[in-house]
């Protein structure tokens, strides 16, 4: 696709590296969050920090929804899966640690834990093999929860049924704004989350807050844009909600993927790993679609479980307050071969982003 | 994990169409979230489409960045 090529072009990321140049504080430091996994892929993959101003920084926040689920809700996979039932989910989630043990170690120990690419391809194997009960672990932001949606209101198999732990964006946004010291001067909101959700969740951020917020595309130069669109309004004291990525997120999102998730979910208090409970952050599926509830269905509850395992700064990396090469075990102890914490799991970690790179460029 | 693709469409029957990620990799996605036709592209994540790209937008997106960086150039 042309447009593709285009929006990575290296002869634009350098137009709009000097324009950052233009617009950025001489002295002053500024700090971006981002809120997206892949968004710190883009910027890890492709070197976005090596274009800006020692004084302009991005950072990660908690951004990679499978880092973010608490042990509690894999310990209630592990449950269901020792009790003789096949466990489905993406790959990301397999190896993520638990109170004592991953969906990976349940599967050494004879599990049916099976990966897969799309939900319905769980669905598939549900039909297929119609004798057994299956459950997908649904995971994910809102990009994630309207295919959960889809397939929970569209009648699935009488042995199917859904472990939900969907988590949303912006409550874990605002919660960055209390937390001291870390000084965000802008946010790069998640692009895809926004394809869903449209532009209105982040406005109280510019309005309640005064935070300068840009919805951004994937390609590097779309997040290079959504930076300097940032810098401009710091420098012009300016605090609007802007849309760099307009060619996918319409103002009003997906209207019929949003009204899927309403008729599916309600809209609950959830935990976050590394972070705690959050009001109004999680969702659980409706009464009327309650037995495909596999929490319901199988008497599953787990209230707490070991969120993070000692001498890991997973939970000051999820936030933004440490890079992952400020933690002791990162590259030592904790490596993409043998990971420690959940940010060193999932491919969308910030740990496990920043090592990946780190061992292409040493290999160079 | 938030990680979309675009695709575009190559057939459509219900709720599921054929997209072709390039270079004639097809595959069979769920289009339940959006109003997809043959020949428009779709922005694809774990199997379903979740919104259409605005092709028109795409490009005036790069004309106007264009502007924006030969503004304040002269």
């Amino acid at each position: 696709m042309t447009e593709a090529l285009n929006y990575r072009s290296p002869e634009m990321a350098k137009r709009i590296a000097d324009k950052i140049r233009e617009v950025a504080p001489k002295k002053d430091t500024v700090k971006f969050c981002h809120v997206c996994g892949t968004h710190e892929w883009t910027i890890t993959h492709f070197g976005v920090r090596s274009f800006l101003p020692e004084n302009v920084e991005v950072i990660a926040g908690p951004g990679c929804p499978v880092c973010i689920v608490p042990a509690a809700e894999i310990d209630e996979a592990v449950q269901i899966a020792q009790k003789g039932i096949a466990v489905t989910c993406f790959g990301d989630l397999l190896r993520v640690p638990g109170s004592s043990m991953s969906l990976m170690d349940a599967k050494a120990e004879g599990a049916d834990v099976r990966v897969v690419y799309s939900m319905s391809d769980a669905v598939k194997m549900a039909q297929t093999e119609s004798g057994k009960e299956f459950v997908f672990f649904a995971v994910g932001f809102e990009t994630t929860a309207p295919s959960t949606a889809v397939e929970a209101l569209s009648k699935p198999p009488k042995n199917f049924s859904f472990l939900v732990s969907h988590r949303l964006i912006p409550p874990a946004m605002e919660l960055l704004l209390g937390v001291g010291d870390l000084n965000i001067d802008g946010f790069i909101a998640p692009g895809h989350v926004s394809v869903i959700i449209g532009l209105k969740p982040y406005e109280l951020f510019p309005r309640v807050y005064r935070m300068p917020t840009v919805v951004a595309g994937f390609e590097p130069v779309d997040v290079l844009m959504s930076i300097y669109m940032l810098l401009k309004q710091v420098k012009e004291r300016d605090a609007k909600l802007e849309n760099e990525y307009s060619r996918m997120v319409k103002p009003e999102g997906n209207p019929k993927a949003l009204d899927l998730m309403d008729k599916a979910f309600e809209v609950i208090a959830g935990n976050w790993r590394g972070i705690g409970r959050l009001p109004a952050s999680s969702l659980q599926l409706r009464q009327n679609l309650a037995e495909y509830d596999a929490r319901k269905k199988f008497g599953v509850k787990v209230e707490h479980g070991k969120d993070i395992l000692l001498g890991c700064e997973c939970h000051l990396v999820i936030i933004g307050k440490i890079k992952p090469d400020k933690c002791p075990m990162f590259m030592k102890a904790c490596t993409p071969q043998k990971p420690v914490g959940a940010c060193m799991v999932s491919s969308e970690g910030t740990c496990r982003v920043w090592a990946k790179t780190f061992q292409a460029q040493s290999k160079r | 994990m938030c990680l979309a693709i675009p695709a575009r469409v190559v057939s459509v029957s219900g709720d599921k169409a054929q997209v072709d990620f390039g270079e004639k990799v097809l595959r069979e996605v769920n289009v339940t979230l959006v109003d997809a036709k043959v020949g428009e592209y779709v922005l694809v994540h774990a199997g379903y489409a979740i919104q259409k790209m605005d092709q028109k937008e795409a490009l005036e997106t790069l004309s106007l960045w264009n502007e924006v960086l030969k503004a304040g150039q002269e």
